[in-house]
């Protein structure tokens, strides 16, 4: 018979090299922002900052399955957060995606030895998929950053509707993204990297009238 | 635009985040070998198209990404009600079974 546990011990594999002389490139590598970082009054009301190279984890279960909600705890010490929330602990971040997913985020090269702690903690049916590479985050903050991202999405980011920790997978121009509320005047949204030149472009368009300076 | 209510995210959302599937609640025939040519006909190609209420399968597509059903109004287009897959729905006209 099929023994869930056994083949989940047996195909675990790091996705991400750990040699240094394979060259990591984020989605928004051609961006160079590194450059545009250098450019233009380093004053403005909106800050841009890519959080580059994040270890991305999809982690599919059946949320009233204790062992899975047990495992979450023990492994990264929070709740597994439930519909449209969030929970973020020492760098490390679970967004809830829909009833059976969530997106984990923990820093750069960490990823592997999460992934291996989560498949050993959770005794039940469950997937923990790596998917670092087909996407990045960007955080946006300051003065009228709410208003600038009304012009990108049509959800009601207003905080009264979406309050710090709140997260909607939604349009982002005409292409998807998972955006979070962090802070009153701080958002951060994560995009795919088939779309993040579109993203990028979008971006710094909602962004003209206001002045942005991005962040390294 | 419009408003939908999805019963996974449990909330109002935009119109744009949602795509039609079609119509719902087409069972698949338990036994597809021994199905007539008709049979299996009616359950791949043939559709209703009523006026008036109308059980749909839509998809959050842009958003939890589950599917869910619709009961629709054809002819005011107004939605009576949204509803996870597996639940029965509330509005039914008093000939059908579903
Ligand atoms: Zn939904």
């Amino acid at each position: 018979m099929f023994d869930v546990n056994k083949s989940m011990q047996t195909v675990q594999m790091n996705l991400i090299p750990n040699d240094v002389s394979v060259r990591a490139e984020t989605p928004l590598h051609h961006v160079d922002l590194a450059t545009i970082a250098t450019q233009g009054a380093q004053d403005r009301n909106i800050k841009i900052q890519e959080l580059a190279l994040l270890d991305h984890l999809v982690l599919r279960g059946h949320a009233d399955n204790a062992a899975l909600t047990t495992g979450i705890q023990s492994v990264m010490g929070v709740s597994l957060p439930i519909n449209l929330q969030s929970v973020e602990k020492e760098g490390q971040v679970i967004r809830w995606i829909s009833p059976d997913e969530w997106l984990i985020t923990t820093p750069h090269g960490t990823g592997f030895a999460l992934e291996q702690q989560l498949r050993n903690a959770i005794s039940t049916h469950c997937a923990v998929v790596n998917v670092s590479g087909g996407q990045t985050v960007i955080t946006v903050e300051g003065a009228g950053t709410e208003e600038m991202l009304r012009k990108c999405t049509p959800y009601d980011i207003h905080i009264s509707n979406m309050p710090v920790g709140k997260v909607v997978t939604s349009l982002f121009g005409k292409a998807q993204a998972v955006i979070r509320r962090t802070g009153e005047q701080q958002f951060e949204v994560v995009i795919r990297r088939s779309f993040s030149d579109y993203c990028w472009l979008w971006l710094q368009d909602s962004c003209r009238e206001f002045g942005f300076t991005v962040k390294l | 635009m419009f408003y939908i209510y999805c019963p996974y995210c449990e909330e109002h959302r935009e119109e744009e985040e949602f795509h039609a599937s079609g119509e719902a609640h087409i069972p698949r025939p338990s036994d597809p070998d021994n199905c007539t040519d008709a049979e299996w006909g009616e359950y791949l190609f043939f559709r209703t198209n009523p006026r008036g209420l109308h059980h749909e399968l839509w998809v959050h597509g842009i958003g939890c990404r589950k599917f869910f059903n619709i009961t629709r109004d054809t002819v005011s287009y107004e939605i009576k009600e949204t509803y996870k897959i597996g639940a029965k729905p509330q509005f039914t006209h008093a000939e059908e079974k579903v």
